[in-house]
């Protein structure tokens, strides 16, 4: 299934209409981490890195049943035009559940009992489907780590502007006013297609989003072959 | 899994050891840097931005700039706010939560550094008088930690501001343009200050320490420097200084600050 399209549509930036902006990928790019890794989608820049399993503190806090995955996404205060106020917001808190539930699926830590796994995103440069870019240098970082992995997961943002469903959304689609202006669906996948995360603002009809969804787990196959291509280039 | 984020007994007896035959465990001269690499842009979205090494440490700088409304005592000039937050991204040894006294004290640190350098021609960011002024953000980010992360945090703070362009500003609706920018770069003195920290493990005062030889220091100064002055100091530590020692630090902060300004000048043209 591909993206309708309509006559007199064309992207911001002149891409078709599944196609992402160039996908980058390096893994092992902080000395200091267990793993570590780098995913960008254009100008969006994400960097992640994993430390554990270690133990669990504040006591209080272990699940002596299994491991606890624990991710934070943060934004650097310069990475967008209008300076961020450095610290957690309601939205970095949100997204760093998001992501959470995004990754544990595929995450095998039910034998580190008592442990946390830590996973610290960071975006360097934005330009919107920050989230996505930050969940796939995250899969990757734990990948690096040597954490047990079912399979990767890959993240992709789907837009509807006006009608015409897109592949990567940009700052200048997320912001796109005409017609039915922009509806944002960030999905991540496993890399045997199924879905680990979804959301979605905006207004679409239900049979259109569905064509979304098929459009997204077509793309983050895309995603997948970048990050391979990563993790088979580290050297040490 | 054991947690060693700690430098070992053995290692800390080792360096002291080292020390006392004037080695260091890279081969070092104990006033000798490790290399310096300065990359420019972490963000387009910022002003300014540049990624430090010095070793495997590493630091994003990055400078935003905004206007508002002066400050009673300098309601001629512009502002100037330094941050420095160490992320749990760089260490096992950064917890999450909010900033520690570590982070601070650096962001203070550089703040001082540029403010008493005068590095920034503060009175040129004054757009009206008691009204309306710029105000600069340098905000310091710590990638990896490796020891050191001050120097290098000014490192980034000097590169970013050298390179910042002031962003448009549309005066009728008295708002500043975030996206767009003119090609004025911000006011700067020709002193470029550095921040060059000295630490005294044992009889030996050692420069630019790995994070392993930070746990042995007993005692740091922290200066402002620039060829001809010392603009800030600040010592931390439980141990003291002897006058020799002291004296001996504030003259190795002018050679010191010869060599390592040459090489962050090559970085800067």
């Amino acid at each position: 299934m591909t993206a309708k399209k309509s006559e007199s549509f064309e992207r911001p930036d002149g891409r078709k209409q599944d196609e992402t902006r160039e996908m980058k990928a390096k893994v092992g790019i902080i000395p200091n981490a267990d793993g570590s890794a780098m995913f960008a989608f254009g100008d969006t820049i994400a960097i992640a890195a994993v430390y554990g399993p270690k133990k669990m503190h504040p006591q209080h806090l272990q699940d002596s049943e299994k491991g606890t995955l624990r991710c934070t996404y943060n934004m650097l205060s310069f990475s967008v035009t209008e300076r961020i106020k450095p610290g957690p917001s309601r939205r970095s808190m949100e997204i760093s559940k998001i992501t959470e539930w995004a990754l544990e699926p595929i995450v095998m830590i039910d034998q580190f009992p008592n442990t946390v796994v830590d996973v610290h995103i960071n975006i360097i440069q934005a330009n919107a489907s920050t989230r996505c870019a930050g969940i796939n240098a995250a899969a990757l970082a734990l990948a690096h780590a040597g954490i047990p992995m079912k399979e990767m997961v890959s993240s992709i943002s789907i837009g509807k502007l006006d009608k015409n469903l897109v592949v990567d959304v940009s700052k200048a689609e997320e912001d796109w006013e005409e017609g039915e202006g922009a509806t944002d669906i960030p999905m991540t996948f496993t890399s045997s297609g199924e879905m680990t995360h979804i959301q979605l603002d905006g207004k679409i009809k239900r049979e259109q989003l569905k064509e979304a969804i098929e459009l997204a787990r077509k793309a983050t196959k895309k995603v997948y072959e970048v990050q391979k291509k990563a993790l088979k280039e580290v050297g040490e | 899994m054991v947690e060693l984020y700690e430098t070992s007994e053995i290692t800390r007896e080792r360096i002291k050891k080292y020390l006392e035959e004037g080695k260091r465990f890279d081969g070092r001269k104990t006033d000798e840097f490790r290399e310096i690499f300065i990359e420019p842009g972490v963000s387009k979205n910022s002003e300014g931005s540049v990624k430090v090494k010095i070793g495997k440490t590493e630091v994003f700088v990055g400078v935003k700039m905004d206007v508002t409304e002066p400050y009673a005592d300098s309601a001629d000039k512009g502002n100037l706010m330094v941050t420095a937050e160490f992320l749990p991204l760089s260490s096992p040894r950064v917890e999450l939560g909010p900033p520690k006294f570590d982070a601070i004290e650096v962001g203070r640190l550089i703040d001082r550094i540029i403010r008493e350098s005068k590095f920034i021609e503060l009175e040129k960011l004054c757009i009206k008088e008691g009204e309306k002024v710029w105000q600069v953000f340098i905000d310091i980010y710590t990638i990896n930690d490796d020891g050191n992360l001050v120097d290098a945090a000014g490192i980034g703070a000097i590169a970013a501001l050298k390179m910042a362009k002031i962003p448009k500003y549309d005066e009728k609706e008295e708002k500043v343009i975030h996206d767009e920018w003119t090609n004025k770069n911000i006011p700067l003195t020709k002193d470029i200050p550095l921040s060059l920290t000295f630490h005294k493990i044992g009889s030996h005062i050692i420069v630019d320490p790995t994070k392993e030889e930070e746990d042995v220091s007993e005692t740091r100064v922290t200066i402002g420097a620039s060829e001809d002055y010392i603009s800030s100091m600040q010592k931390g530590g439980e141990t003291e200084l002897k006058k020799e020692e002291i004296e001996g630090i504030i003259d190795l902060s002018e050679k010191l600050y010869k060599k390592i300004f040459l090489k962050v000048e090559k970085f800067m043209k």
